[in-house]
């Protein structure tokens, strides 16, 4: 027992506060979900029953899976140029990447939403150049959801793949070349195969990030681009507590499942391509 | 598989304002195993960099077989190379490893399998080739390594520093293993160390090094019996470098003993000599011909069958010898003073520096 203590001692303060602020909360979420106020499944029957809802969780995944690769696929390149600049040219780099991390979600979605409005930058230009005689419709659909998303969540993206990318000794690259690989093909053998576990790490914080949000579709996105957040803030302000706890067990399983099968694939492609 | 030639003709490689090589010229024979040895930052590495491909050399030319390869990309010169921290692939298993240079080359399954296998035998690792690199030993690494430089077969081999990650005694069984691998493979070996040990004990000739040139090419027992220069002696093995000065008529005169000896051959031109600490032996009158002298015994190395001394001078300078104990012989203590001599034809005149005792011999 002494010996148990003495081992794990230093974990105990992270699982405290897990305890508290996650598991409580978690098993008070279930407990809402299934009450009303006696033990009911009403509120997942009515998830069942009405198409929306269903909807709107399908269209939550499928935004967030888009939003995920496509952090992935343009993340992937930036993280690999900024690999190869030397060391102080680096850091300078990921400084000014993370810059934007430091504003509010909402701050950079209002931001967005200057930039695509009738009267915002792009229609201001497009007017001012005569390539177009009425303002463009650019706020308000799901293109904006997808760009302002995947501009805010872009930074998550490439600093983990970054970070797994200065894990590989670059002498591995040299071996590869010396022992008759091309560049690209050292690269495609060896410098990808070791920077894709850290790519869909990233893309996976990314797609757990998309899932939950909502004030991004709400200001730049039509009724359209609604995602599941919105709909339980809704049921939230309605005081539905027991339907938003449900909705939020929907989302809470359909991430988690999401992930555990993005890591299967991820893994199935790392050991193929190698 | 036989070796191939390799060539370094007025090779230069700047890096701003240090000279990583100056003018570097050398002529590697097919077959030959080629010691680079020089002090860390004496241009090794980018010796063997501008060979492999790595960098390029901002003057002169590298050839293989004769043909210059100052064009051609690392993957085209058909090199072996052991990089010192192995750089194995650590997705791959110790099979696929040494697959690689062979399914680039476009090498047909069955016959991977097979020269693999072959390859993983030499190395005496043919059990463990689905092992990843990470479940295995310093030792067994080194000879993956050496199994995927080879597999291949060039014609060329390059080792940086291949041994310098592994404790004494299993550097000293891998000097021994590559000493067979060479005896059966007749490449061209170019190994980089910066232990003259390893390289008196390996090598056909060895490239002396020192800020970015090359300071000697022998072969071992003339590297250490003749070496040219004061860096050189100091560098190989320990020594003993005496300044001589003009003395009386027809003489010169040993400036650390007081003593003259007759300026017979290059001893009249020479302005120092180096002694090695084995030359060096109790005098006690007993040899013709015999330089001796008197000093004081300051530090004893005691290592059983053999015994290190380092002993003062009356003129205050410090002389090192070693002797072998034979029958009889006893140890000398801390303080005792002792009859010395050497043969002047163990006295060999070198050149360089004479000041400042820039000792590197470990
Ligand atoms: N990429 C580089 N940039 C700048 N200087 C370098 C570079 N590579 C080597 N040098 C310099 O060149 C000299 C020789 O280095 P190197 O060939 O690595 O020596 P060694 O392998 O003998 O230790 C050193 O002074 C080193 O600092
Ligand atoms: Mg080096």
């Amino acid at each position: 027992m002494l010996a148990f203590i003495r081992r794990t001692w230093l974990l105990w303060p992270a699982i405290g506060l897990l305890l508290v602020f996650f598991l409580v909360p978690s098993l008070d979420l279930i407990q809402a979900s299934v009450m009303n106020p006696d033990f009911t499944l009403e509120h997942f029957e009515r998830i069942a029953d009405r198409k929306v809802y269903l909807a709107v969780f399908w269209r939550t995944l499928q935004v967030s899976l888009i939003v995920a690769f496509l952090a992935a696929l343009v993340g992937y390149p930036i993280a690999y140029f900024i690999n190869l600049q030397p060391r102080k040219t680096q850091f300078l780099l990921i400084f000014l990447i993370f810059i934007p991390l430091w504003m509010s979600v909402l701050i950079r979605s209002y931001a967005w939403m200057i930039v695509l409005g009738r009267d915002g930058i792009i229609n201001t230009a497009l007017l001012g150049l005569g390539l177009t005689e009425e303002p463009v419709r650019l706020l308000f659909t799901s293109g904006a959801v997808y760009f302002a998303m995947l501009q805010i969540l872009l930074p998550v993206q490439i600093v983990t793949a970054y970070s797994a990318m200065t894990e590989i000794d670059m002498d591995l690259m040299r071996a590869a070349r010396v022992l008759g690989a091309r560049p690209w093909q050292a690269l495609r053998r060896v410098f990808i195969p070791l920077s894709l576990d850290g790519t869909i790490t990233g893309a996976i914080i990314v797609f757990m990030l998309s899932m939950g949000f909502f004030i991004t579709p709400a200001l730049v996105g039509g009724r359209q681009d609604m995602m599941l957040a919105n709909l339980i803030e809704f049921q939230v302000e309605r005081l539905n507590w027991s339907f938003a706890s449900a909705l939020a067990i929907l989302l809470l399983l359909g991430t988690v499942l999401t992930v555990i099968v993005i890591r299967r694939l991820g893994n199935l492609i790392t050991r193929r391509i190698a | 598989m036989s070796g191939a030639a390799v060539s370094f003709r007025g090779v230069s490689k700047r890096y701003g304002p240090v000279d990583a090589l100056a003018d570097f010229d050398l002529e590697v024979k097919p077959g030959e195993f080629m010691t680079f040895l020089g002090p860390s930052g004496s241009g090794k590495t980018t010796a063997l960099n501008v060979l492999a491909g790595f960098t390029h050399a901002t003057a002169g030319e590298v050839m293989i077989d004769g043909r210059s390869v100052g064009g051609l990309p690392p993957e085209q010169r058909n090199v072996g190379m052991v990089f010192q921290s192995y750089s194995l692939f650590p997705h791959m298993n110790v099979f696929e490893n040494v697959a690689f240079p062979l399914r680039l080359r476009g090498v047909a399954k069955a016959e991977v399998a097979r020269r693999v296998g072959e390859s993983l035998d030499m190395v005496r690792l043919a059990d463990l080739g689905g092992r990843m690199p990470k479940e295995l030993s310093g030792g067994q690494r080194q000879r993956v390594a050496f199994a995927r430089a080879v597999v291949f077969e060039p014609p060329v081999l390059l080792m940086d520093e291949p041994l310098g990650a592994l404790d004494l005694k299993l550097r000293q069984a891998m000097q021994l293993e590559i000493k067979r691998y060479h005896a059966q493979l007749g490449c061209t070996i170019v190994f980089v160390t910066h232990d003259q040990g390893e390289a008196l004990a390996l090598s056909d000739r060895i490239a002396v090094m020192g800020e970015g040139r090359i300071a000697q090419v022998d072969t071992p027992d003339r590297i250490y019996d003749y070496p040219k220069s004061r860096y050189v002696a100091e560098f190989i093995g320990k020594t003993n470098i005496l300044t001589l000065e003009p003395g009386n008529a027809g003489a010169v005169r040993i400036v650390e003993l007081g003593c003259d000896v007759p300026a017979q051959g290059a001893l009249a031109e020479a302005r120092m000599i180096s002694v090695r600490p084995e030359k060096i032996e109790r005098a006690a009158g007993r040899r013709e011909g015999l330089i001796d002298f008197t000093a004081r015994i300051d530090e004893v190395l005691f290592l059983g069958d053999l015994v290190h001394y380092s002993a003062v001078l009356p003129g205050g300078g410090a002389l090192l010898f070693q002797e072998h104990r034979g029958p009889g012989a006893t140890v000398l203590a801390r303080g005792d003073t002792i009859e010395l001599g050497f043969l002047l034809s163990d006295a060999l005149p070198v050149s360089g520096r004479e000041a400042a005792a820039t000792a590197v011999g470990a």
